[in-house]
């Protein structure tokens, strides 16, 4: 790899603000992002980005100076780029003409047609080429992502790919269909699809890796007195017995019932943390209160007390 | 979810109070979930090259509207330029293809004498 003073063009006794300053310089002529489809100006800026990240640490450019370590070994991992995002379907979020215009409108083919019609010289041979990656976002309902689910995503072009969501799907993972993306050139393989999924929240169940949280609302005497109750499960109702003496907060495991097992992942457990609810107390309940003197009486604010 | 929390974690460098400026002048813009912004990668990357170009290519935030507006418009262009290269590689035969390609070439070298 190149010297990075070379590479920043800076003699080796540049001061910091001198570093920072030819960085910026090129930063602001190469950045990929300004630049997208030029390849030129990518790897220079990789390899700018590369010797400013040992240059601009003084301690790591005194261990370069002394020979400690060397150029390489120091290239920074690309960061997400803001071009790949923009330049495939999900780019339309930014889109000037707003998020939801697909297709193509008269005035999009005059413009084209008449001024930039450039890059179709890119056809100008019998290479074979990969087709380009292609991302796209689908939002799915949370027992798809936990279940497994097929669901269809329809195209800007029209075109409809049926997307195999996995169980145990997380939120923001991108799945990729092999084949499904921009067509290859000359006979060569088309690119994949990346979709990105993003999973809605559930009105009760909480992801918690493997397992599921559940906040479950029982009545008074199901808490005081236990007994049989129905529990939803992301794969259906399930009946679970409540201990006697439960209270507010407890939380009971239904073991197996949480995320279906799935990449060697064993099922998780559902948990449920009872809620008493009294809905309307009626009169029987309030007279019995009224005379009720508690073996145990309980302070339940005792947490709060700010303690001296 | 991607939230606030996490995409000030995941980029250095960011201030919440920027991250918010940025949400509210529409610089960046995340989907509301019950009250809170969710995240989409696009988002993320938005934000990181927003404080790249504010911090290292020094466009200040007055000039940054400016630079993003055409940013996004590049950007849809080069959607269009993409799509318009896929229909033509499942629609227009090789040959004519290159004949297009051959009159573009002999446009583009005219237009230079």
């Amino acid at each position: 790899m190149a010297d990075p003073y070379t590479t920043l063009g800076v003699p080796r006794d540049a001061s910091q603000d001198a570093i920072r300053d030819a960085y910026r310089k090129s930063a602001k002529q190469h950045h990929p992002d300004l630049n997208p489809g030029n390849a030129k100006a990518e790897e220079t800026f990789k390899a700018v980005s590369a010797a400013n990240s040992i240059l601009s640490d003084p301690e790591k450019r005194g261990k370069f100076d002394r020979g400690e370590i060397d150029a390489s070994g120091q290239e920074q991992a690309p960061g997400e780029s803001y071009r790949d995002h923009a330049e495939g379907e999900s780019g339309r979020r930014y889109s000037r003409t707003g998020p939801q215009s697909g297709g193509w409108s008269d005035a999009d083919f005059g413009d084209i047609f008449n001024s930039v019609f450039g890059e179709g010289r890119q056809t100008d041979d019998d290479r074979q080429s990969h087709g380009r990656d292609e991302r796209y976002a689908l939002s799915i309902a949370f027992l798809d992502a936990v279940n497994g689910a097929t669901r269809r995503l329809t195209l800007p072009d029209g075109r409809t790919l049926d997307v195999k969501i996995p169980p145990g799907t997380t939120d923001g993972q991108t799945l990729r269909l092999r084949g499904l993306g921009g067509p290859g050139r000359n006979g060569g393989p088309a690119g994949d699809a990346l979709i990105e999924v993003h999973v809605a929240e559930h009105r009760h169940f909480r992801r918690d890796g493997q397992d599921i949280r559940l906040a479950l609302p029982v009545s008074l005497s199901e808490a005081v007195l236990g007994g049989s109750i129905e529990v939803p499960t992301p794969g259906g109702p399930v009946s679970m017995r409540v201990p006697p003496r439960a209270d507010s907060r407890t939380e009971l495991r239904l073991r197996g019932r949480g995320v279906p097992a799935h990449d060697g992942l064993a099922a998780g457990d559902l948990y449920a943390k009872l809620n008493v609810v009294l809905g309307a107390p009626d009169e029987a309940l309030e007279e019995f209160l009224r005379n009720w003197k508690p073996k145990n009486a309980i302070d339940p604010r005792l947490d709060m007390r700010e303690q001296p | 979810m991607i939230g606030v929390d996490v995409v000030i974690a995941r980029i250095s460098g960011l201030k919440r109070q920027d991250l918010e400026r940025w949400i509210s002048n529409a610089w960046v813009r995340p989907d509301k979930s019950a009250g809170d912004y969710a995240f989409r990668e696009i988002d993320v990357a938005r934000a990181r090259l927003i404080l790249e170009m504010r911090d290292e290519i020094e466009i200040n935030e007055d000039a940054l509207p400016v630079v993003l507006s055409l940013l996004d418009q590049l950007y849809d262009l080069r959607r269009q330029m993409r799509d318009l290269n896929n229909a033509f590689m499942q629609v227009v035969p090789s040959d004519a293809r290159k004949e297009l390609a051959a009159h573009l070439t002999m446009h583009s070298s005219r237009a230079q004498i």
